[in-house]
């Protein structure tokens, strides 16, 4: 079973190829780095999964869900199934820190009570229990992209994907990111890392796959520390 | 395969699960928990649209102003048009025709005749009235005892007065019936003031379609006055829109708030074009009284009732409801993340 599995894909934007014959799977439970320069074909790559772009060719499998044959109607179904970290971690300014968690469970429809229990779990695994109340603009930058975590992780997704989730943070605040996302791996959630933090992801033993030009360019198994 | 903290089975939230074999059972329990939810988020996202409109009450203030005229324009003809229709319903009762009879004739003949009249279906009520008691009448109610007092002999011809069961409308079945009566033996002519009839109904009906095309446009114009709004409404919370969609928000959670706005902009225009009514009602009420009272006539301004009421606020949310609904279908689509 994987949690994604690309087949020969490419994506093509007019005469640009910014995915070329791509195939790779992730396990279920598997955590694994993305890696290249920008304008390797990541972000391309990311968008493939969350079903944002469509492959021009090949075909792109979610929790073995063909992509390519899925209908409008469901993608919302597939975005609830990933958690999805951004670099500008996309919160709401216009809105609490606890309601910016609570988005996901709304829209799942969830009641009022089993709500501000799993928001309250997911800020308490990132550690902002305490910031629930307050705007996410009064947050610094790495509180931010915590905050940005636990919305991705409170639906309970089996896969979460981050594009580049320590970009604007010191090394110690990416080293903070890293391991709860490891937390969340360690519990049997797949999780795929964009990123170009080369000393980071040497520093962790997990698998990377490589881009260059829109081409896998080899990948580093898992090491064993 | 990994599990996650809970039991949960991942792909349960992926499709409806209701056919794996131990899901079925929790959904089942959960639908109430999710129908209660649904409702729980339907009260909370229109709560939160209201509030939304009032943290900038200029501008909703505004645009309700404008939705209030735009909506209380066609009613005031509307209005207009019921009040002279339940006028023109009092005159009706009195058109009726006049029978002469020939001068000369006895009044056994004369009620024979009445007779034979009321004796149609097309008839509701005759009056006779003798030649003397014409004399009597005219000269009561014109002030001209002096001058009929010296005549030698009643000029007046014996009438029957005829209330036919027709509307106004019936112009051709008036027409008709004033010929068969003009037909009877002793009768000397048939007096039918039609034109006058005619020409007010053909007025109403004239008037009635200029309150309906005037409606359907300013109802046009409701309808884009609230869609431009929702449209910059639509702007102001892109970002929000492509975060909803990126986790897993459907269409229509994407299009809920803006419903909701466009059905309190509606509401609200609404409840305004019925103060605006009710006050403009009551500022014409006095002189429409007094004016009325000179020509002796019980006729009370009519207000807009509740029926109308009711009909003027459901369409202002209706109308609402619709320019959110053609807003929102139109510009949600262009954005997505």
């Amino acid at each position: 079973m994987s949690a994604i599995r690309f087949d020969n894909v490419s994506k093509n934007y007019g005469a640009h190829h910014a995915l070329n014959e791509v195939t790779f799977e992730l396990a279920k439970g598997e955590m694994a780095f993305l890696t290249g320069h920008s304008g390797a074909g990541k972000s391309t790559l990311l968008k493939l999964i969350m079903h944002m772009e469509k492959a021009s060719h090949g075909q792109v499998f979610v929790n073995e869900q063909n992509l390519s044959r899925i209908k409008p109607a469901q993608v919302p179904f597939l975005r609830r199934q990933i958690g999805v970290v951004f670099q500008n971690h996309q919160l709401l300014f216009d809105r609490s820190v606890f309601e910016n968690v609570a988005l996901p469970l709304r829209i799942a429809g969830y009641d009022s009570r089993e709500l501000a229990r799993r928001v309250r779990a997911a800020l308490d695994k990132v550690g902002l229990l305490k910031a629930e109340q307050k705007n996410p603009i009064e947050l610094s930058g790495g509180e931010q992209q915590r905050v940005g975590i636990a919305r991705a992780v409170v639906n309970k997704p089996s896969l979460i994907l981050a594009d580049e989730p320590t970009g604007n943070l010191d090394p110690k605040l990416s080293a903070e990111i890293m391991s709860l996302l490891e937390q969340f791996n360690s519990v049997g959630v797949s999780v795929l890392i964009a990123s170009h933090d080369l000393a980071l992801i040497r520093r962790l033993k997990h698998r990377v796959i490589g881009l260059e030009g829109g081409r896998l360019i080899g990948e580093r198994p898992a090491q064993v520390s | 395969m990994s599990a996650t903290k809970t039991s949960t089975p991942k792909p349960s939230t992926s499709k409806p699960a209701p056919s794996h074999k131990h899901g079925a059972s929790t959904s089942k329990v959960k639908f109430g928990d999710r129908w209660a939810a649904y409702l729980a988020h339907h009260k909370l996202t229109a709560a939160d649209s209201l509030r939304r409109l009032f943290v900038t009450p200029i501008a909703s203030g505004m645009t309700w102003l404008v939705l209030a005229i735009a909506l209380a324009l066609p009613m005031t003809l509307y209005v207009a048009m019921d009040n002279i229709k339940q006028l023109s319903g009092s005159w009706q009762q009195t058109s009726q025709i006049s029978v002469f009879l020939r001068t000369g004739i006895k009044d056994s003949q004369g009620q024979a005749v009445m007779a034979q009249i009321q004796s149609w279906p097309q008839i509701s009520d005759t009056r006779y009235i003798s030649a003397d008691d014409a004399l009597k009448q005219f000269s009561n109610s014109a002030g001209l005892s002096d001058v009929l007092a010296s005549l030698s002999s009643n000029p007046l011809p014996a009438v029957i007065s005829v209330v036919p069961n027709l509307t106004g409308a019936d112009a051709d079945m008036l027409a008709q019936l004033q010929q068969r009566l003009s037909e009877l033996p002793n009768v000397e002519s048939v007096q039918l003031d039609m034109q006058w009839v005619q020409r007010l109904y053909q007025f109403m009906e004239l008037g009635q379609r200029v309150v309906w095309a005037l409606g359907a446009l300013l109802a046009l114009a409701v309808l884009l006055i609230i869609g431009n709004t929702i449209r910059l409404a639509i702007e102001n919370r892109r970002d929000e829109i492509r975060v909803v969609k990126l986790v897993g928000g459907t269409d229509a959670f994407v299009r809920r708030p803006f419903l909701y706005t466009g059905i309190w902009y509606g509401l609200g225009g609404g409840l305004l074009a019925w103060v605006l009514l009710a006050v403009g009602l009551f500022w014409l009420t006095a002189p429409v009284e007094q004016l009325i009272s000179l020509y002796g006539s019980d006729f009370q301004l009519k207000g807009l009732g509740f029926g109308n009421s009711l009909m003027l606020l459901s369409s202002a949310v209706l109308l609402g409801w619709l320019g959110a609904w053609v807003a929102v279908g139109r510009h949600i689509k262009s954005i997505e993340p």
